[in-house]
């Protein structure tokens, strides 16, 4: 590969996203495009708003949006939207440009991390009761009944908390989807 | 006027003959043309010549990239992720827990299913399908404009003098004659003498002011004539002539196709909605009766005079809101057979030109004939697509005035009526279906309005709908055994 270029040189961190996040300079590109997109007030970084406006119709959206942003940041500028999507590129494609292969098994674990921080909003490293009903209610809204509700979150902590202490910590969660092809159903695949 | 003719004669003389005989050409050859209304086929052989510039243009910088061991950067207008075509959530979440090894898809929750959602997510925050129509088309290839260009660092010398010839062009020559089209000769002589930025500037606010003030008149004249024939006779050829003028200032080079199914007096035409120059490329062929809200200032003034000659139907602010005011105004419009088909853009709002989004279904409840019109741009001549959000009304004018020119097909479609048992909104879709299809466009259930507004909570629901289910069962008061 030729040196880069200056076409990176208009995207923020350009060059050092470029190693990090195993990107090609042209995903980098479009990805900046993206963002100044929906940066529809040119401030140079995004706030909820402006994320939640391409997730109509997605009941954990918010939640989603949430993920994006450090804990008590209200925005969020280029690097920092790239790095998260990092975290949904497919594994085999993940090589920084310096050559080192990253484990396949850190790349799962930094999905599976995102995945749990959608449950666990208050970061103390476990998905409680609360926290999982929360989440029942807003991927089913009002279709369903607070005692249904109750009892699949009950039976989800049942099979899934090894240790009863009626929460889920990371451990159990990641053992709970050990089967998944988490690779497949979490990567985001960018056209060539 | 005499203060004038003194500078002239000494410009004049410093420029030479040649000035004056080239002037005289395009005024002859464009402006008279215009006023009354037959062709000159240049603009044929202007748009050839044009194409094969940018073809070469985009060669040209490819073979530059390639020197520098790059790729060019392409703009993909069918999104940047790959997606899976029509798959739904219940199928989705079928693969999900088959590959954790789940047995059957027994009503359950899995603290897995949010990969879905997720992923579902993160692909609509990188490429969703509906916010990129609110933003104007990406080209492949460069047509030396710079606001559609992403390779700045791979124009060679040659590509670099050939835009400078474009913008002199574009500036220099283009946008004041488009101006100057309703101006009298001697004054042509006067103002391309002068310095380029003021020139332009000064031109297009003279010219507005004079064209405007010329269709007033006319219109207003027109409307005292009490013999109602020689009125309406009159006033569509004041009309189209100002349409004419308005689609030569632009340099609109507009196609029409089928034009044995022009809508006729008894029902309303329907067209999709990219510019609000919209109204203009179709009036410049037919004379259509406008619907509207009545403004204030110059606008109303434009608006009072055309009412004046021609019934349109213009509403107070008031009004509008009134849905069965409306829809009584416009049933008693159609069914005078003297009046002029109406010419309604459903869509409401200005979209991209990709794809033609939710049709309003007021239009359709009439009960008259529709007459389908689809209007389908070539953005490589210059991008006619109004982002409200971006640019006003003025600074858009600017643009298309400073593009190549403004080329656009049309095509009328054979008139709809509404069937037996179907409502409005089925009829409405039916025919936005057809003008998507002929005009080759995306044929979308969202509603342009969503430009401005978020998404009715009415999608969520039918997410969360359909993912109950699949944890539910689809039995109604399916009970969950205790575990």
């Amino acid at each position: 590969m030729g040196s880069s270029r200056s076409s990176l040189s208009r995207v923020p961190d350009g060059q050092q996203l470029l190693q990090e996040t195993g990107f090609s300079a042209a995903h980098l590109l479009r990805l900046h495009q993206r963002f100044q997109f929906l940066d529809k007030d040119s401030r140079g970084s995004l706030r909820s708003e402006d994320l939640e406006a391409a997730l109509s119709e997605n009941p954990i959206g918010v939640r989603i949006v949430g993920a994006f942003f450090q804990p008590g940041q209200e925005t969020v500028d280029f690097p920092s939207f790239v790095r998260v999507l990092a975290h949904f590129r497919p594994t085999e494609k993940n090589r920084t440009r310096d050559g080192v292969q990253p484990d396949p098994a850190d790349s799962r674990n930094r999905k599976l991390k995102f995945a749990f921080q959608l449950y666990d909003r208050d970061r103390d490293g476990k998905i409680s009761r609360t926290e999982l009903l929360q989440v029942l209610r807003e991927m089913l809204g009002l279709q369903v009944t607070e005692e249904q509700l109750q009892s699949i979150a009950e039976r989800a902590i049942q099979e899934a908390d090894l240790d009863r202490d009626d929460a889920i910590c990371f451990d159990e969660f990641r053992k709970s989807l050990e089967k998944v092809n988490i690779d497949h159903k979490m990567s985001v695949r960018f056209l060539e | 006027m005499a203060w004038l003719t003194v500078p002239v004669d000494l410009l004049s003389k410093c420029l030479g003959p040649f000035t004056d005989v080239w002037l005289t050409l395009v005024f002859g050859f464009l402006i008279v043309p215009a006023v009354f209304g037959f062709p000159f086929g240049i603009h044929k052989y202007y748009v050839r010549i044009l194409l094969s510039i940018f073809e070469w243009t985009t060669l040209q910088m490819e073979l530059k990239a390639k020197e520098k061991n790059h790729q060019l950067y392409k703009h993909y207008t069918n999104g940047i992720i790959v997606k899976v075509p029509d798959s739904t959530l219940k199928q989705e979440i079928q693969d999900l827990r088959h590959s954790a090894g789940c047995p059957s898809l027994e009503p359950r929750f899995e603290l897995a299913d949010v990969f879905f959602f997720c992923r579902k997510a993160l692909e609509n925050i990188i490429d969703d399908d509906v916010t990129k129509r609110f933003s104007a088309l990406k080209l492949e290839n460069w047509n030396l404009l710079t606001r559609s260009n992403h390779n700045f660092c791979y124009i060679s010398l040659k590509l670099l003098a050939l835009w400078i010839l474009g913008v002199l062009i574009r500036y220099g020559v283009l946008l004041p004659f488009r101006s100057e089209r309703q101006r009298s000769r001697f004054r042509i002589h006067f103002f391309t003498c002068l310095k380029l930025p003021f020139y332009f500037v000064f031109c297009r606010v003279t010219v507005a002011i004079t064209g405007i003030f010329l269709f007033i008149v006319l219109s207003t004249v027109v409307g005292l004539i009490p013999c109602t024939k020689l009125r309406t006779y009159l006033s569509d050829k004041v009309h189209l002539m100002g349409y004419r003028l308005c689609v030569r200032a632009l340099t609109g080079i507009i196609t029409y196709h089928n034009r044995k199914n022009k809508p006729k007096n008894d029902g309303i035409c329907v067209a999709n909605h990219t510019t609000p120059v919209d109204g203009i490329i179709l009036a410049n062929d037919h004379c259509y009766s406008l619907v509207g809200q009545l403004h204030g200032g110059l606008l109303g003034m434009i608006q009072r005079a055309m009412a004046k000659s021609s019934p349109h139907i213009w509403f107070e602010r008031a009004e509008v809101k009134d849905r069965r005011l409306v829809a009584k105004r416009l049933r008693d419009h159609v069914a005078d057979e003297n009046k002029h088909p109406v010419l309604i853009f459903p869509e409401g709002s200005c979209v991209n030109n990709t794809s033609v989004m939710m049709f309003r279904k007021g239009s359709f409840e009439i009960g008259c004939t529709i007459y389908p019109a689809a209007i389908k741009y070539d953005p490589r001549f210059g991008d006619a697509f109004w982002n409200s959000s971006k640019f006003g009304l003025v600074g858009y004018l600017l643009r298309m005035m400073s593009s190549w020119a403004i080329v656009c097909s049309v095509w009328y479609l054979p008139p709809m009526n509404r069937k037996e048992g179907e409502d409005a909104m089925q009829f409405a879709n039916r025919v936005k279906a057809a003008i998507a299809a002929q005009g080759g466009l995306v044929d979308l259930i969202w509603d342009a309005g969503l430009k401005r507004t978020k998404v009715k909570d009415t999608f969520k629901e039918d997410q969360q709908q359909l993912y109950s289910k699949i944890l539910l069962g689809d039995h109604e008061n399916h009970n969950l055994p205790e575990s």
